[in-house]
């Protein structure tokens, strides 16, 4: 019996590799406890991407209060359109228009990194080269024919893919290969955190919970062999 | 005053007696093993489940505009809605964990086979209703794996003749899935399911005091009245409705022996229940599927539709017959083959232990295909996994076959008088 059972566990594992090839991603590495981190993908957020995608699920207040951010410092540093502070992370951009511009409406990224990975936000970031085939002149290696043009072209610089399908040193940004993974990674950490900003506080309730269950497993225990003395 | 006031309810109601005639007078074999936890395990979950979907439901809204966002306004705005979240998600496929394990405690020690064949129908009616609920509850977050799994199910009642359009066309309430298919998806699952759950779960119970538990040596603990020595009889105390009829050997009362002894087996569940729900809550992406965090889209299909995993066996069995009515037929009748198991064993003898080896093999080669089609069934259907299916799916129905046969003329052990206490 327990060969057949180990005769199964050694095929399943096959069954999950005949499921098909799946993109090689770059590990995103990211420190949710990173705060410092987390503020500056926020900010990159803001700047970069709120035009397009929205965080609808998101509120600023509980951002700011999750990343240590006072609601005055927030509102003035990180609050453009005059929201509340209550309000949820929005923009303005007309849904039907932006799908006639871009080919389909920029989606909501609250939960990204839940529905796709961090490592996949982190490559997709990286991973745009030219492509004239393209309307906006570019391609991404992880998402092909994507409709989003490369909005941080000017921080990362040009890359092309040769006839192997290999991406070039991105050339001509105002930041190093190492300054931009970094910032995308910073990007990526603030996308883990609106996926779940409950993540770290989940965890460490998950220990205690797990410590209090060892302690009265441990009495549970003595309980049953106590009163099991008198079973013969 | 207060003894007063319990004998004034006594009078009226019972109370104290039917506590006696359940718990603290029932008598337990007291050789139950490891597998005899999980039905206290499932009444764990079922626990769970029943309190923490009251407090989502305060906060969800069941409407196709609104269900997603109530459920992150659940996850972040709500104190601890992501704890009741998870809890229930974590539940659900806890859920299917233990009833799995306890069916299949039930197949070992032929707890189905004669006088408990009611008790094995109750438990079947259990998981089936039980099926029922988690695929409703499943479309409610209402993300596209949501809607594109309900898709998949609902349209196997498709497969049915001449009614199949109009049956599709009527659980859905409207052509396509919409918030009609939400509505009333979350009714059942919030009221009319549960019920019946709970009402089908009292007479589970109900039906299996009244013939007794079974062990794992398939040996009655009730012997003829007056055939054994007092001397030899079970020391405790227990009800006169067991002890009337029976003279009780090797029991122990059911309260407080197991509730002491399942409380640290419920401990222990709840360490590894409380591990995937604090530190991998997605559960590897089967408990929570990747893709049901992104709203539901009836354009925009996900890669690869799969079932949750606990509908995997049943699944694979519908994707490998290419005819789609044969297929359903396939899913069904593997379930209602489980439905039969207490016909299909003509055996006499219950537990695997003094069955003939066949027997045993037989159920080993069962649960490993029952897994296998499983696994496959969270799988691409590519040629090979289709394979794999055909050949498990044999094996699944061969195992009645196979039983219906051998246990006609068994070659059986000699089963020991009494308990061996292993």
């Amino acid at each position: 019996m327990k060969k057949l059972i180990l005769a199964v566990l050694a095929v399943l594992p096959m069954l999950a590799v005949a499921a098909g090839p799946s993109l090689q991603l770059d590990e995103a590495n990211n420190d949710l406890s990173d705060k410092a981190s987390l503020k500056r993908g926020f900010e990159a957020y803001i700047n970069n991407c709120l035009a397009c995608h929205e965080l609808k699920y998101q509120r600023y207040n509980r951002t700011f209060a999750d990343l240590g951010i006072s609601d005055e410092d927030g509102m003035a540093n990180y609050m453009y359109t005059g929201e509340k502070v209550g309000d949820h992370i929005t923009n303005t951009m007309p849904g039907k228009e932006a799908a006639k511009w871009f080919g389909s409406t920029p989606p909501d990224l609250t939960l990204e990194a839940r529905f796709r990975s961090p490592d996949w936000i982190y490559t997709y970031l990286r991973s745009f080269y030219v492509d004239e085939k393209r309307p906006f002149g570019v391609n991404n290696k992880v998402f092909k024919d994507v409709g989003m043009p490369h909005v941080l072209q000017n921080l990362q610089g040009v890359r092309t893919m040769d006839e192997h399908g290999n991406l070039s040193e991105a050339t001509g940004g105002s930041m190093t290969a190492e300054e931009y993974d970094a910032f995308a990674r910073d990007l990526t950490n603030f996308l883990e955190y609106t996926g779940e900003p409950n993540k770290l506080e989940r965890e460490n309730m998950g220990y205690w919970v797990i410590g209090f269950l060892f302690i009265l497993l441990f009495f549970s225990y003595l309980l049953k062999k106590e009163y099991w003395r008198d079973v013969h | 005053m207060l003894n007063n006031l319990m004998a004034w309810i006594e009078q009226r109601l019972p109370l104290m007696d039917a506590m006696n005639k359940h718990a603290a007078q029932y008598p337990a074999p007291k050789n139950f093993n490891f597998w005899y936890v999980f039905g206290i395990l499932a009444s764990v979950v079922l626990v769970n489940q029943l309190l923490t979907g009251v407090w989502l439901t305060m906060n969800y809204e069941p409407s196709g505009e609104g269900a997603f966002a109530s459920v992150e306004y659940i996850m972040r705005d709500v104190d601890y809605g992501w704890l009741l979240r998870y809890m229930h998600s974590t539940g659900a496929s806890a859920f299917f964990i233990v009833v799995y394990m306890h069916m299949f405690r039930g197949m070992m020690y032929g707890s189905y086979q004669k006088p408990r064949e009611l008790l094995w129908l109750f438990g079947m009616l259990i998981f089936l209703v039980l099926m029922a609920e988690a695929f409703m509850g499943y479309l409610l977050p209402w993300g596209n794996m949501s809607y594109w799994g309900a898709q998949v199910i609902i349209s196997i009642f498709g497969a049915i003749p001449v009614i199949g359009d109009d049956l599709t066309l009527w659980i859905r309430g409207d052509y396509v899935i919409s918030g009609a298919t939400l509505n009333r998806f979350f009714a059942l699952h919030v009221i009319a399911l549960p019920l019946v759950l709970v009402v089908l779960v009292f007479l589970h119970i109900l039906a299996l005091h009244e013939v007794g538990s079974n062990n794992p040596d398939g040996t009655s603990i009730k012997k003829p009245k007056g055939s054994v020595p007092p001397e030899e009889q079970s020391k405790f105390t227990f009800h006169e409705q067991y002890t009337k009829k029976y003279d009780i050997v090797d029991a122990i009362p059911f309260h407080p022996y197991y509730t002491v002894k399942d409380l640290v087996a419920v401990v222990i569940f709840l360490i590894g229940f409380c591990w995937v729900m604090f530190f991998a809550p997605e559960g590897g992406g089967y408990f929570m599927e990747a893709p049901n965090f992104e709203p539901a889209n009836g354009l925009k299909t996900p890669e690869h539709i799969a079932p949750v995993w606990y509908f995997g066996p049943f699944y694979t069995i519908l994707r490998i017959i290419p005819d789609k009515l044969l297929g359903a037929v396939g899913m069904f009748g593997a379930i209602v083959a489980l439905f039969l198991l207490p016909w299909f064993d003509r055996g006499t003898v219950k537990s695997l232990r003094f069955r003939c080896t066949a027997h045993t093999v037989n159920l080993v080669q069962f649960a490993i295909c029952f897994i296998v089609l499983g696994a496959l069934g969270t799988l691409p259907a590519t040629p090979l996994n289709n394979m794999i299916g055909i050949v498990a799916s044999f094996g699944y129905f061969g195992f009645f076959v196979a039983l219906w046969i051998y246990s006609k003329n068994e070659k059986t052990k000699p089963v020991p008088e009494r308990v061996t206490g292993k």
